[in-house]
């Protein structure tokens, strides 16, 4: 449904999105990862045809976004972190003010509006003002909005910064039932947990996309084993170990270090220097993951 | 610093309750936390996490009960707290138009550090922070993980001995929020005691002890490891069905599944511990034609914790009505 080839997007001298590759299938519910900066709004925002990219193209439901603009916007609903809700209007009259924009009217808009109130359990609140809604039930009606023009791909921008976890899993177990009707959908998240909710997860650092599988093949993707460090002087530790051959990174988790090494070293050589200092081998989360996945790049940046 | 004696109590709460008109936000809560300890304080938006805090930053007087902070009373102290006290939030007070040392200086001089300290503090504060070399670069061109720091630094400007932060890491990257709790770590090894909230459930992982708001009161306080232990009413199943999403329908209503989420490539399913869980989904899933492949137990995560200690919550209440009623 979605095919990015080799796309690119350049600002002056920076570079935010350097020449990525990936695709989604339809039904597939497809998360992107990064710290900021990575480039992950800029790829959504050239995705969602906000934006042009300077390289590279875009394929939407099998066509050319630069072909079929306004075909392609019909196939694709955008939700932005700070989606426009009118805060003094009520529910309802945001909902019929985006319907008017789309063009959605009558029976339809009515039949469509129950539809999604129903859904997200939201017709209780149908005149509060979309101001005095809890962040849960925002974003709800924020993803109402955009999907009432029926499109067949949803991008969402960092849809549930702030909210609390109630509302989180409330707001997924919406998606999914979307994407059992077919829905297609890219999210961007800052949630490292929340990116284990999806079929699959992209990795993007500094522009580019450095991995992306299943949730469970990402964690398999490091050669270098983990481990959990516990030492008194953390942040010294943690410093001396970075500078070890072969340790890929050592990263602080609350009170302990996470440390990725080559399977070459033993864990005993690792620790001996400091004093007091325990290892055990620990499965890494996606997090972690991902951090060391940083790291190597920005060696491979700093050596390139 | 104004030490406190090793082993008292940093924040001690009695019954503490906070009324808006009719609405109860704080409703006898009771909880203490001694020096040094790092205690988290979660809840979904509305629990009352951060009226609590500004009662015990002696910003919000409280309708009843009693707190002290330092081994100051909130209601008759409400001045010596603020002195004993940093306070964080969530949209740090920084001036974006002045550089990094220019807004140390400034909060030095808020907060009446003595003269003769302050070279001495934005020193430290600008090494730990790691903010040294950009000492004269203007604030608004900081990265945000680097604002947080540059906050939390002037929170902590005059030593106080007690630091809270109302969800101090929103919309943080994961490795601003890595080094920003390593941080964290130093001051609470170094004596501080902080008192964070978030709905960051890695973060929560960090913390030493954690108490779960919810409607205002305290429905749940331990050490992260005593929270998931303590979830016995709920056993937690992975399966990983060929269908997944035909699978999550299937599973949806059946008796006895309370929730049923898709996790990568996998459901994950919770069923009440009255019943045999693997049973029940392994003959829901055959019946409609579908494999359970990898069904499994697993151990739950701190945010299974949240969601399971919050629906328990409703449910209860709910037969409290229903018992009302009739």
């Amino acid at each position: 449904m979605i095919q990015a080839i080799q796309l690119t997007r350049r600002f002056d001298k920076l570079t935010a999105v350097d020449h990525v590759n990936f695709e989604v299938q339809k039904g597939e519910i497809v998360g992107l990862v990064g710290p900021d900066g990575a480039g992950k709004t800029t790829t959504m925002r050239m995705l969602a045809g906000m934006m042009d990219p300077t390289e590279g193209e875009i394929l939407i439901a099998g066509r050319k976004s630069k072909d079929d603009p306004d075909w392609v916007k019909d196939q694709i609903g955008y939700m932005a972190q700070r989606f426009g809700l009118y805060q003094d209007l009520t529910v309802d009259e945001n909902m019929i003010f985006y319907s008017d924009l789309f063009g959605i009217q009558g029976h339809e808009r009515d039949r469509l509006m129950l539809e999604y109130l129903q859904m997200t359990r939201m017709e209780p609140f149908r005149k509060r003002p979309a101001g005095k809604l809890s962040g849960g039930m925002k974003q709800k009606l924020a993803l109402m909005c955009t999907l009432l023009h029926r499109p067949q791909i949803l991008f969402l921008d960092e849809p549930t910064n702030g909210v609390d976890p109630v509302s989180r899993r409330d707001f997924w177990a919406i998606l999914y039932r979307l994407v059992k009707d077919g829905l297609t959908v890219l999210v961007s998240t800052a949630y490292l947990d929340e990116a284990e909710r999806c079929n699959r997860v992209g990795l993007m650092s500094q522009g580019r996309l450095i991995a992306m599988d299943t949730p469970r093949a990402v964690k398999q993707m490091l050669p270098e084993r983990c481990y959990e460090v516990r030492a008194r002087d953390q942040r010294g530790t943690r410093e001396a170990l970075s500078r070890v051959a072969g340790v890929l990174s050592a990263e602080a988790s609350g009170g302990v270090l996470h440390v990725f090494a080559e399977p070459s070293i033993s864990p005993e050589s690792l620790i001996a220097p400091f004093e007091g200092a325990t290892i055990q081998p620990i499965s890494p989360s996606l997090e972690d993951v991902f951090i060391a996945m940083m790291r190597r790049e920005e060696r491979h940046n700093a050596h390139a | 610093m104004p030490d406190l004696a090793k082993g008292k109590l940093a924040v001690e709460i009695r019954a503490l309750t906070k009324r808006f008109g009719d609405f109860v936000a704080v409703n006898k809560v009771t909880l203490s936390v001694p020096q040094g300890e790092i205690f988290g304080f979660l809840g979904p938006n509305g629990a009352g996490k951060s009226t609590t805090i500004r009662i015990l930053c002696g910003l919000l007087d409280p309708t009843e009960g009693e707190a002290s902070v330092a081994g100051f009373d909130v209601r008759t102290q409400s001045e010596d707290i603020k002195r004993h006290i940093g306070y964080m939030s969530q949209k740090f007070s920084l001036y974006d138009d002045l550089t990094v040392g220019e807004n140390i200086d400034f909060f030095s001089g808020i907060y009446g550090v003595a003269k003769a300290r302050r070279a001495e503090r934005k020193e430290y504060v600008l090494r730990m922070a790691g903010l040294t070399e950009k000492v004269d670069q203007m604030t608004r061109l900081l990265a945000g993980g680097w604002k947080q720091r540059l906050a939390l630094g002037c929170a902590i400007l005059h030593e106080p001995p007690v630091l809270f932060l109302d969800e101090p890491t929103s919309g943080v990257d994961p490795i601003a929020r890595r080094s920003f709790w390593e941080l964290i770590y130093q001051l609470s090894a170094a004596g501080q005691t902080i008192f964070v909230s978030t709905h960051y459930m890695d973060e929560a992982e960090y913390c030493h002890r954690l108490a779960l708001m919810y409607q205002g009161r305290v429905v749940a306080l331990g050490t992260p490891e005593e929270l998931k232990h303590s979830l016995d009413s709920h056993h937690l199943f992975e399966v990983e069905p060929a269908d997944l999403l035909g699978a999550m329908d299937t599973l949806t209503g059946v008796k006895g599944l309370s929730e049923v989420a898709v996790f990568g490539s996998g459901l994950h399913v919770t069923a009440t511990s009255d019943i045999d869980g693997e049973t029940v989904i392994r003959s829901a899933l055959s019946r409609a034609g579908l494999d359970a492949n990898g069904l499994r137990r697993i151990h739950p995560s701190m945010e299974d914790v949240f969601v399971g200690v919050i629906e328990e919550e409703d449910r209860l209440r709910k037969e409290r009505e229903g018992a009302v009623s009739k």
